[in-house]
């Protein structure tokens, strides 16, 4: 074999098609907002169709063990970067690319045009997070991450005004403090253990010295505190509501999903390198995942109760959801992975389905003064983008509300909608473990999540009462259809989790069954051969 | 030579953490970049302290590892640089911004009652 098949670059695309694009978008005036809309679309759909070709790819086992190994710039594995994608990752390529359709969509008619750049931020934001997916080494990790987050300092100060300013201004510092550690995490695991790549550090952990393994778990502690911050861990997360509050609605949903990102790099650092069982370095940090996600789910339900506004209820709301997949990877149960998968799923695309629905919502409330930005006049933005104009969509306000419904349902886990099936299977699992009794431990978490649940519950009745039926006369907002699309399918998207459940579920077990193998990783990405030189008979030096 | 590069990274760090703490955004910034420069000190320690080692060049053999210093630690310090440079100038901006936009340069972009 001469050249990779087609089938491997596949794995490179995520990561260069956003990137191009936005680099190709950035000369483009913004008077041409409609081709580089066009253009973001297409950029958007093409890294769709790539999470859904390596879905298939790494379900049907194309790859030994589901795992693609992608060789960048051919070098050997532990020395160059290699990219990785296995179901998991896949699953998380295939979730952005939705969630950045639905918010591409919903952002065309206004929000993308009250500010500059914003298609070639929202391209960056997109490389960012579809590398951090899928990289396999943990200063690439940190690239990506930085990546992402450049672009998200960027949107968050989207359409700017003083709120986004103060808002941006933490955010940002936070951000930067927590890339320092992640530098520092990354310095001292690379000094003890003499590499970066991540299967290769779990397979060279076992071998190190008492000295060096106490150095490498420091390491690995300041690492996860960068990560940590990145979901919102309580005490690490207080700049999340308020950041998420001030975004404009797109960028609030987009990053959503940014804090699942720090949730994912805990789960694919931890599970390679500090197995739950065998070996040396067993089962460390665990312990302190698990209190610090109660911890945070407790904040977050708190949170909720006390938040007035809609974003900040959001805002919370994505809290405890990291805080519940937290305490789920701390249990340390492997069956348990699978139902917080699923729970990761469902409580993302509703919760970034809220996000935008506060948009509709803050019309009804005040209407028109949404957009007030100080961008327009900054950057003499002429066209102005028009008044959303009323297509007489019939019931717009029965929709308004069946939608905040069914977020509310997810977010909170009532029946019938899937975040009650992934609660269900959450509990099953605490209560059936693979020996013995359910523990303390297990109660804990259990009650825990409900009473989250039940404090959701109320704040966003009282929030839902407030909007929809005690406000008196309740003009109905003007939507667009493009507009109204996005959250529907969002919302349509986690009924058909619900109606689905079983083939999710069993592939969700797959994911976790292969997280759940550290073996293999190290296997399949220490073993893959480069592609040959040109003439060399196969023979590399 | 190890315990005096250590005490110098402590101390410009703990200098960071005082500084990002401070209530004004310049002294925010200058926080971060005595943060930076200690992070990118401390990588770059991490390939080991060595005197009189020839750095990796295409010389003609086979390198010897034991004679040259440690490169990977070179590369990553530079790429840190690179990118915590430019994170810098994005805050730098961030920070004219919301001075001119608030007409105050505190963090929480309002000033406290009592100053």
């Amino acid at each position: 074999m001469s050249a990779l098949a087609w089938q491997q670059h596949l794995l490179l695309l995520p990561v260069i098609v956003p990137l191009l694009t936005g680099a190709l978008l950035i000369p483009v005036n913004e008077k041409h907002h409609q081709r580089k809309y066009a253009a973001n679309l297409l950029s958007t759909l093409i890294l769709l169709g790539c999470a859904l070709a390596l879905f298939n790819l790494s379900d049907k086992e194309y790859w030994p063990s589901g795992i693609g190994v992608y060789l960048a710039a051919n070098w050997s594995a532990p020395y160059g970067i290699a990219l990785v994608a296995d179901r998991l990752a896949a699953l998380m390529l295939m979730l952005t690319a939705v969630l950045a359709l639905a918010v591409l969509v919903f952002s065309a008619s206004r929000w993308s045009r009250i500010g500059v750049h914003f298609h070639s931020l929202f391209q960056f934001l997109l490389m960012g997070l579809n590398g951090a997916f899928l990289t396999n080494d943990l200063f690439n990790l940190f690239v990506f991450f930085e990546v992402m987050l450049a672009a998200s300092y960027g949107l968050v100060l989207h359409g700017y005004n003083v709120d986004r300013i103060r808002a941006g201004m933490q955010y940002i510092t936070v951000n930067l403090v927590a890339s320092f550690l992640f530098l520092i995490g990354v310095a001292l695991i690379y000094a003890t253990a003499g590499t970066l790549n991540i299967s290769d550090l779990g397979a060279r952990a076992g071998a190190l010295g008492h000295d060096e393994l106490s150095l490498l778990k420091i390491g690995a502690g300041i690492l996860a505190l960068a990560f940590l911050t990145k979901s919102a861990m309580w005490p690490l997360g207080f700049w999340l509501p308020t950041t998420y509050a001030a975004a404009s609605p797109p960028v609030a949903a987009m990053l959503v999903l940014m804090t699942k990102v720090g949730v994912y790099a805990m789960l694919r650092v931890w599970l390679q390198v500090f197995p739950e069982s065998g070996g040396p370095l067993a089962g460390f940090g665990y312990t302190a995942l698990f209190y610090g996600g109660l911890l945070t789910i407790l904040f977050g339900g708190v949170g909720m109760l006390a938040s007035q506004t809609p974003g900040r209820i959001a805002g919370y709301g994505a809290i405890v959801s990291s805080g519940t997949l937290l305490a789920v990877i701390g249990h340390g149960q492997p069956d348990l992975i699978a139902a917080g998968l699923f729970y990761m799923l469902g409580s993302t695309l509703a919760t970034a389905a809220f996000m935008l629905l506060i948009e509709f919502i803050e019309r009804i409330r005040t209407p028109g003064a949404s957009l007030l930005a100080v961008t327009m006049e900054a950057f003499a933005i002429d066209e102005k983008p028009e008044e959303p104009v009323g297509v007489g969509i019939p019931g717009t306000l029965a929709f308004l509300g069946l939608a905040f419904a069914a977020c509310a349902m997810v977010i909170t886990g009532l029946p019938p909608l899937s975040g009650f099936i992934a609660k269900f299977s959450l509990f099953h699992a605490l209560l059936n473990p693979v020996s013995g009794e359910p523990g303390l431990q297990a109660w804990a978490l259990m009650g825990l999540v409900i009473a989250a649940g039940l404090a959701g519950i109320i704040s966003l009745m009282r929030f839902g009462v407030r909007t929809f039926w005690a406000a008196g006369t309740v003009v109905p907002p003007r939507l667009q259809l493009s507009e109204l699309a996005p959250v529907a399918a969002l919302l349509l998207l986690c009924v058909g989790l619900t109606v689905l459940a079983g083939p999710v579920t069993d592939y969700l077990q797959r994911a976790a069954d292969s997280l759940h193998q550290p073996g293999r990783y190290i296997e399949r990405v220490l073993g893959e051969p480069v592609v040959p030189a040109p003439g060399a008979n196969g023979e590399r030096q | 030579m190890e315990a005096a590069i250590a005490i110098t990274i402590g101390i410009v760090f703990g200098s960071g953490i005082w500084l990002v703490l401070r209530p004004r955004t310049f002294q925010v910034i200058t926080g971060l970049l005595l943060m930076s420069y200690a992070v990118n000190l401390f990588i770059f320690v991490m390939g080991r302290l060595w005197i009189d080692k020839i750095p990796l060049t295409l010389a003609p053999g086979t390198p010897d590892p034991t004679q040259h210093a440690d490169p990977l630690s070179q590369a990553l310090v530079l790429t840190a640089i690179v990118i915590g440079f430019a994170t810098t100038a994005l805050y730098l901006v961030m920070m004219i911004g919301a001075r001119g936009l608030t007409g105050t340069d505190h963090v929480d972009a309002e000033e406290e009652e009592d100053e």
